[in-house]
């Protein structure tokens, strides 16, 4: 079996109904994903397969191997952050920031898919990421800040 | 500008005086300039740790907190210019990375970027008791800056010796020393260059005053904040060291459980895979954590379990098993509280219960553990690095040096994280399979084999004159804990008193302790009396409070907030809440939404006015602030441990209710800076007048008075 992550395609021997989290982890040493609860209730596992933030967690190897992943590692383009990557930068959303990327990836596809999202829509959005630091407000001035930086720049 | 002293004199014998953390510091040296280059190092002594702790404002409360012993701080400036400082403190999401770096720059007239802080590592950082009690701002800021401002003098009469000049008239800044006679200049890297000079610090050296801060007091971001938006930075879990082989635990059914009867057979058939039985322990290590996982399904193990007390009864459990005496250190009174409270023209008298609940950090509890000749190296998110130290070594019978422990950045801990069971489990495993070993709890390991907040009950018993003077407080708190049980009120006949239980669910520290505990009983009570009093619950508090830190924050607090608001809605209700400890104030209040129909409780707005002494990093204290506000109220509306005979009954973020966005109310954080009083801790405090004050709300909007935490995990019931 094969996984293409990032853009770059890795062989994969752990068995097939393994979680994606921990081939992305334990065997490609991708572990900017995090192991939060392993049982899709926090999102700090969170990854994108084919454009839609997943929670990697939940997900055998197998079904994911299909479609393109990307994860927080893949985010950034010739050492320029992705402008959520820079936004949450700029907020300082995050204290101890073992969600953050798992907060990243989850709001890299909310605006994949709602380019301007309204307050409310962020909320229900990130609903199923945890915070237990309590950055949440920050989180969303960071999501808007980035909306602003994507329209200005077309991306 | 800085003067040379002749006393700075170096004192390399001085610690062979002391015993065992000698031998830590004299090795540490001896490694200290081989690691770091050449240069010039400055050492604290504890002395000053203690003389901080000492003077920290506030009343001592009743805790007893381990100190730091011998060297407390160091510092290294490079010959490169670079500087290091070092704390045994642990970064674990509170920002010291960057609020100590702040004071070093700051006080050592460096640039901020040219710092770094080596933290938490039993080899490189002197020792420490642990990343408690909001100790790290009020300790180890002013001995970093009492080492940097030593520094800074060593720089100056390196100089001065250069020059042939006296070191009086020079000037330190901007990472050079500069002769303003001559307008010649050194950088502090020449200065350092071909040194290995190392000095104590003497106790009494002076650091400026936070009215003269040029780094500290601003709003620095997050050291290396690159590294954890891109993924890179590596937590615990994410170590991966060649060879690396996967831990799991074979849990008890139940707590107490003890192993009767044992098959690993099939688990050791397994290729690749090391089963370890020691004891009640089990524990399976292999080169995947789903063969590990495999192993440990295929033991055969038979529990004896023990009967346990359960949620339902744990309230008058507590109640009934509390200790006979209490002693004078659980005990505080002045006056006469039987003969005020007979005499009280009007009495309120309640009890209180607060629920067990858990740290749940989203980075669960994790090691490395790695065995090398004889040594121990383990890396592990832990606010007691030193503590797991000592611990690794009574367990595995190694003297203290055999054992490194170093502690990742960590994904929070928020109290949770001081005992060492990770790092116990991996490297018991580590060392039978001769190969290193990771352990990563899972959720429902953490939400089980961790340890909680106490759950507890508080009795008060109180009278108020005709004009809503406070004139008696009878005050006893069973198990939750001591911290800020005493009032901040002034009231003539007081008695506070600290019950002591034996533990029914392993219970441990969590961010504040029971100052939410307390302040949920005794501010509830507050907003009883006023009513009583027929006072708004704003004048009544002020009518009984002196303290002047407490009375400025309870009137920015109402300011901001607009008390006494009028309602404009049915359901909606307001609230306030108001308290100190460690050294910093708070002053709490909240807007509430109840649905009649269902009986769901929003909070709406929730307001906050904070200080605590002169601000380090002002948007670092608003994010530990706006936090504790949100995590706070998870405790107030929702949180609770479940349990029935030894067992957690909710231990899945599924079922254990934790904030999320949609609870995230409007969040206000107004931090007063008082410059002239020195910096206190501030990780703790803003989470506990939170439930008090959405408490009375939710009594403002219903006329229901909830005593217990949490107040709505299911709403109200308003019919």
């Amino acid at each position: 079996m094969e996984l293409e992550v990032n853009g770059k395609r890795y062989p994969v021997h752990y068995p097939p109904d393994t979680p994606l989290l921990y081939v992305l982890r334990d065997e490609l040493g991708l572990t900017g994903s995090k192991y939060g609860c392993g049982e899709g209730q926090c999102g700090a596992c969170t990854v994108l397969i084919g454009g839609a933030p997943r929670r990697s967690c939940q997900i055998p190897v197998s079904a994911a191997a299909a479609k393109p992943i990307t994860t927080i590692e893949g985010l950034e383009k010739d050492g320029h952050l992705h402008p959520v990557q820079q936004a949450f930068l700029d907020a300082g959303a995050f204290q101890c920031a073992f969600c953050t990327s798992g907060m990243i990836m989850s709001s890299v596809g909310l605006l994949q898919s709602n380019p301007s999202p309204s307050q409310a829509d962020i909320v229900q959005f990130l609903q199923g990421n945890i915070c237990r630091c309590g950055t949440h407000p920050r989180v969303i001035e960071a999501i808007h800040h980035a909306v602003k930086t994507m329209q200005e720049h077309g991306r | 500008m800085s003067g040379h002293r002749e006393k700075f004199a170096v004192e390399p014998e001085r610690y062979e005086f002391h015993a065992a953390p000698m031998h830590q510091f004299e090795l540490a040296r001896r490694d200290f300039f081989k690691l770091l280059g050449a240069g010039i190092a400055v050492f604290a002594i504890a002395k000053d740790a203690l003389a901080a702790q000492e003077t920290a404002p506030g009343p001592k409360s009743f805790h007893n907190e381990e100190l730091p012993k011998d060297i407390s701080a160091w510092l290294h400036v490079g010959e490169d210019g670079t500087v290091t400082g070092f704390t045994g403190k642990a970064e674990i999401g509170q920002n010291i990375r960057t609020a100590l770096a702040q004071t070093v720059a700051d006080e050592l007239r460096v640039p901020f970027e040219s710092v770094r802080m080596v933290t938490a590592d039993t080899a490189l950082t002197p020792f420490d008791a642990g990343t408690f009690g909001s100790r790290t701002t009020p300790t180890i800021t002013p001995q970093l800056r009492r080492v940097a401002a030593a520094t800074r003098d060593l720089l100056v009469a390196a100089a001065a010796k250069e020059w042939n000049v006296a070191p009086e008239g020079l000037i330190a800044a901007d990472a050079k020393v500069t002769d303003p006679a001559s307008g010649r200049s050194l950088r502090y890297a020449q200065l350092a260059r071909g040194k290995t000079l190392a000095q104590n610090l003497p106790a009494e050296d002076p650091i400026t005053p936070a009215t003269q801060w040029t780094i500290a007091g601003k709003a620095i971001p997050k050291v290396d904040a690159r590294a954890f938006v891109t993924g890179r930075h590596q937590y615990t879990p994410d170590l991966r060291p060649d060879g690396l082989l996967y831990g799991k635990i074979l849990r008890p059914p139940s707590f107490g459980a003890t192993l009767l009867s044992y098959d690993d057979t099939a688990a050791k058939a397994m290729p690749g895979v090391v089963v370890v039985r020691d004891g009640d322990f089990v524990g399976a290590a292999a080169p995947s954590a789903h063969e590990a996982q495999s192993a440990l399904d295929s033991v055969r193990a038979q529990w004896k379990e023990v009967p346990q007390i359960s949620d339902k009864e744990i309230f008058s459990y507590l109640k009934n098993n509390a200790a006979p005496n209490t002693g004078d250190r659980f005990r505080k009174q002045k006056g006469s509280v039987e003969e005020a409270l007979a005499s009280a023209p009007h009495r309120e008298d309640a009890t209180y219960t607060v629920a067990y609940i858990a740290h749940a950090p989203l980075e669960p509890r994790a090691a490395v553990a790695q065995w090398a000749d004889g040594k121990l190296n383990v890396w592990t998110g832990t606010q007691r690095p030193f503590a797991n130290r000592d611990e690794l070594a009574d367990i595995f019978h190694l003297p203290e040096s055999s054992v490194r422990v170093i502690v990742p950045d960590t994904g929070s801990a928020y109290g949770g994280k001081h005992t060492s069971d990770a790092a116990i489990e991996a490297a018991r495993l580590a060392r039978a399979a001769g190969r290193p070993v990771k352990v990563v709890w899972t959720r429902e390991e953490e939400f089980t084999w961790a340890y909680f907040r106490p759950a507890g009950v508080i009795e008060v018993k109180s009278g108020i004159a005709n004009d809503g003077t406070l004139t008696a407080w009878d005050f006893h708190n069973y198990h939750s804990g001591m911290s800020a049980i005493e009032t901040p009120y002034v009231v003539a006949n007081q008695r506070t008193e600290y019950h002591q239980v034996p533990l029914v669910l392993r219970s441990g520290s969590y961010r504040g302790l029971a100052a939410t505990a307390n302040h949920f009983a005794r501010e509830t009570h507050m907003d009883v009396l006023a009513r009583t009093a027929q006072m708004d619950p704003l004048e009544f508090r002020m009518k009984n409070l002196s303290d002047p830190r407490l009375r400025a924050v309870l009137g920015a607090a109402t300011k901001s907030f607009g008390w006494p608001r009028k309602k404009t809605q049915a359901g909606q209700g307001f609230g306030l809440a108001c308290g100190y400890e460690k050294g910093s104030y708070v002053g709490t209040c909240a807007e509430v939404a109840v649905d009649k129909a269902s009986g769901a409780v929003r909070v709406v707005h929730l307001i906050e006015a904070f200080e605590c002494g002169a601000i380090v990093n002002p948007d670092g204290l608003r994010n530990q602030v706006v936090g504790a506000m949100i995590q706070g109220l998870g405790g107030a509306l929702f949180e609770a441990i479940e349990f029935e005979n030894g067992r957690i009954k909710n231990p899945h973020f599924a079922t254990y209710r934790v904030p999320r966005f949609r609870d995230v109310p409007e969040i206000e954080a107004t931090l007063l800076d008082r410059k002239d009083i020195p910096s206190a801790g501030a990780g703790e405090t803003p989470i506990m007048a939170v439930a008090p004050a959405i408490g009375n709300a939710i009594f403002d909007a219903t006329n229901i008075r909830i005593n217990s935490l949490p107040l709505a995990p299911n709403g109200v019931r308003t019919s």
